[in-house]
C-alpha cells in the first residue's frame, strides 16, 4: 500500500501518514565546543516528502527541549503517536510536504535514540551517564550538518524551529552561511535572560539533588531520579504557559473542595503533577540537564562582546522571525533583538508578532495568522 | 504579481535613488516597496501593524516588520536609511511630531504623502455644514481612521516652523500634477524633505 492510499483509507489527508525513524552513524570524530571530542555518534532522523533532483527543496526542522526527530506523521500500529509538529508539516500544510523534503533530526545528548547519556560509552561498555560530554547548540548544528552531507543536501531551502529549535536555525545561519537559504526562528531569543537561566537552574537542582540521581550513573542502580525530573518538568511547564491562559483554563478551581491537605486540591496542581508524571516516564534526567545547559550557554554575541549585530554578520540567509504576544519565556522584545541585529546587517528579514493567548507553547499550536505567515513565507521560497 | 499602484507611487519612485535603502512606514500590503524594488531596485523594510497587511507583504515578497509606528522607530539606527516613506498614513497617526522626528533620525530624507483637506470639494462640504467625504477621504466622520487631517498650506507651515528643508513638493489631482492653486485644486500632496 502506498503512503497516499493509506492516508486516504485512514481518512488522514493532510498527514504525512505512516513514518519510520532512521538512524545514521558517523565514524568521523566530532569536536565539541567544550573541547571534548565524540569519537563517533549516531543521529536518529525522519524524512517526509521527496528530495528533488537538484536536492534544493530540503527543510530541516530542529527540535526544542523535550521533542525529537519524530516531527510529523504516526508510527505503524500506533495511531496516537503523532509527531510533535504534525499540525505544521504535511501535504497541504504550512510546511507542504508535496513541495518540500522535510528532515526531522534528534539532537546529540537526547534520549530518543541519537547518541546521548543513555548510549553505551565504547570506552567503558556501560552507559555514558554523567560522562557524556556537555553539548551546545553549535555542536548540534555541526552534527546536523554531517547528516545533511549524508543525505546529499548541500544547501537547505530552510532551517526552522521553535524555541531552542529557533536558536539552532540562527546558529545554522551564522555557522554555515552558504548552506542555508532561509532561517525561520520562531518563539526564540538571541540568548537566555538571567530569569530563564534561573528557571533552568531550579530544574537542574531538582534533578541533581534527587537521591536516585547517583551522580548521573543511576542506570547502573536500576533507578531513575523521577522525583527530580518531575519537579524540573513542573517548573518548565509553568514557564511555557501564560498567566492568562493558565487562569482561563484552571483558575482557582478545586477538584473536590478544600481538604486542608498537601494532596493536589487545585486543578492546576493536579494538572502539573499529571504532566510531570507523564514526562518523567519517558524523559531522561541526564538529557534534561544537558539540554537546559545548551540553552543557558547559547549566546552568539558572547564572542563579539555582546554585539549581536556583529555576531550575526556572517549570516546570509533570509529570515522569518516570529514571536507570540503572551510568550513571557522568550518574549517579543527578545525576538525583536534578533530582528534589529539582522536589520543592522541589512539582511532580508520579516517579523510577525502573533496575537495568541497561550504563552510560549503557542509555537506548537495552530493560530491561523501564525500558520498563514509560515505558509505564505514558504510558498515564496525558491527550490 | 499585480501591484495596484497608488497615485503617489510613481512620484515617490522618482524621488528614490536607484538601489537606495528605504523604510516604508505603514506599508500595508507592501505594494509600494514591491513597486520600488521592481522600478528602482531599492531594498529595505516595511513596517505594518495590521495582521492582514503583514501577511500580504510577505506574500508580495517584501521584508515586513510587524510593529506599532506609534511606539517609534527604536529598532533602527540613526541615519541608516536613504529615505523613510510615510505614504498616505500621516493623517491616521496620533503622534505626528514625534513620528516625523523619528523619520528624520533614521533616514536622510523623509517622503510624506497625505490627502489634501484643502481641496475645494472638502471646503464646500464644510461650508455646507457637513464633514467632507470624497475619493481621497472616503470615510464618514464616525468610521474614519483619520485623526490628523491637514491642508497643503498646513504642512508647508509645519515644515517651515521646524526648519525642515523641503526638497520637493508635488500636488496631484487624479494622478495629474496640479500647478496652479495646489491647495485648492489638489487632492493628494507629496513632500520630500530633510533637516536643514
Amino acid at each position: 500500500m502506498t503512503e497516499q492510499s493509506d492516508n486516504l483509507m485512514r481518512g488522514t489527508a493532510g498527514s504525512v501518514g505512516i513514518v519510520e525513524a532512521q538512524r545514521a552513524s558517523f565514524d568521523e570524530p566530532l569536536a565539541l565546543s567544550s573541547g571534548a571530542t565524540l569519537p563517533a555518534f549516531e543521529l536518529m532522523y525522519e524524512t517526509y516528502g521527496r528530495l528533488n533532483a537538484a536536492k534544493s527543496n530540503a527543510i530541516l526542522v530542529c527540535h526544542a527541549l523535550n521533542a525529537s526527530h519524530h516531527v510529523a506523521g504516526v508510527y505503524a500500529g500506533r495511531p496516537d503517536s503523532e509527531g510533535w509538529w504534525d499540525n505544521m508539516i504535511g501535504p497541504g500544510k504550512p510546511v507542504d510536504t508535496n513541495r518540500f523534503f522535510v528532515v526531522g533530526v534528534n539532537n546529540l545528548g537526547s534520549c530518543f535514540g541519537s547518541t546521548g547519556p543513555m548510549s553505551i560509552n565504547p570506552a567503558t561498555g556501560a552507559p555514558w551517564g554523567s560522562d557524556f560530554p556537555i553539548v551546545t547548540v553549535e555542536d548540534w548544528v555541526d552534527a546536523q550538518a554531517r547528516l545533511a552531507d549524508r543525505l546529499g543536501i548541500e544547501r537547505f531551502a530552510a532551517v526552522m524551529g521553535g524555541s531552542l529549535g529557533g536558536m539552532q536555525a540562527l546558529a545554522w545561519a551564522t555557522r554555515y552561511p552558504p548552506r542555508i537559504a532561509n532561517a525561520l526562528c520562531i518563539a526564540a531569543a538571541p540568548n537566555l535572560s538571567a530569569q530563564n537561566i534561573a528557571f533552568n537552574e531550579v530544574a537542574r537542582a531538582a534533578i541533581l539533588t534527587d537521591p536516585d540521581f547517583h551522580e548521573g550513573h543511576f542506570y547502573a542502580y536500576g533507578v531513575k531520579p523521577v522525583r527530580g525530573l518531575r519537579v524540573a518538568r513542573m517548573i518548565g511547564h509553568i514557564t511555557y504557559i501564560s498567566d492568562e491562559q493558565m487562569g482561563e483554563r484552571f483558575g482557582r478551581q478545586l477538584r473536590e473542595g478544600i481538604k486542608y491537605s498537601f494532596n493536589p486540591e487545585f486543578e492546576i496542581e493536579s494538572y502539573l503533577r499529571y504532566q510531570a508524571e507523564k514526562f518523567s516516564e519517558y524523559f531522561d534526567a541526564n538529557t534534561y540537564l544537558r539540554i537546559t545547559k545548551a540553552l543557558d550557554y547559547f549566546d552568539p554575541a558572547r564572542e563579539t562582546g555582546g554585539d549581536l549585530a556583529k555576531a550575526l554578520s556572517p549570516a546570509k540567509a533570509r529570515f522569518l522571525v516570529i514571536s507570540f504576544t503572551t510568550d513571557w519565556r522568550f518574549s517579543p522584545a527578545r525576538a525583536r533583538e534578533i530582528v534589529k541585529a539582522l536589520v543592522d546587517n541589512r539582511r532580508d528579514v520579516s517579523y510577525a508578532e502573533i496575537v495568541a493567548p497561550h504563552g510560549h507553547d503557542a509555537f506548537l499550536l495552530d493560530t491561523p495568522q501564525y500558520h498563514a505567515v509560515v505558509r505564505t513565507y514558504l510558498s515564496r521560497i525558491a527550490t | 504579481m499585480t501591484i495596484a499602484a497608488r497615485a503617489d507611487f510613481s512620484t515617490i519612485a522618482g524621488w528614490v535613488a536607484p538601489s537606495a535603502r528605504v523604510l516604508d512606514l505603514g506599508c500595508g500590503d507592501g505594494s509600494l516597496l514591491a513597486y520600488l524594488r521592481e522600478s528602482r531596485g531599492v531594498s529595505g523594510y516595511g513596517i505594518e501593524i495590521d495582521d492582514a497587511g503583514v501577511l500580504a507583504s510577505i506574500g508580495n515578497g517584501v521584508n515586513v516588520l510587524q510593529s506599532d509606528l506609534e511606539s517609534g522607530l527604536a529598532g533602527f539606527d540613526d541615519q541608516s536609511f536613504d529615505s523613510v516613506i510615510l505614504s498616505q498614513t500621516l493623517q491616521a497617526m496620533r503622534h505626528i511630531e514625534e513620528l516625523v522626528a523619528e523619520m528624520l533620525r533614521v533616514g536622510r530624507e523623509a517622503i510624506v504623502s497625505f490627502p489634501n483637506f484643502g481641496h475645494w470639494s472638502h471646503r464646500l462640504q464644510v461650508l455646507s455644514g457637513r464633514m467632507p467625504v470624497s475619493k481621497s477621504l472616503p470615510y464618514q466622520w464616525y468610521n474614519t481612521p483619520n485623526v490628523h487631517l491637514c491642508t497643503v498650506a498646513d504642512f508647508d507651515a509645519f515644515c517651515e516652523t521646524r526648519a525642515f528643508h523641503v526638497l520637493e513638493r508635488v500636488v496631484l489631482r487624479d494622478g495629474e500634477r496640479v500647478g496652479l492653486l495646489p491647495n485648492l485644486l489638489g487632492s493628494l500632496a507629496i513632500y520630500r524633505f530633510r533637516k536643514r
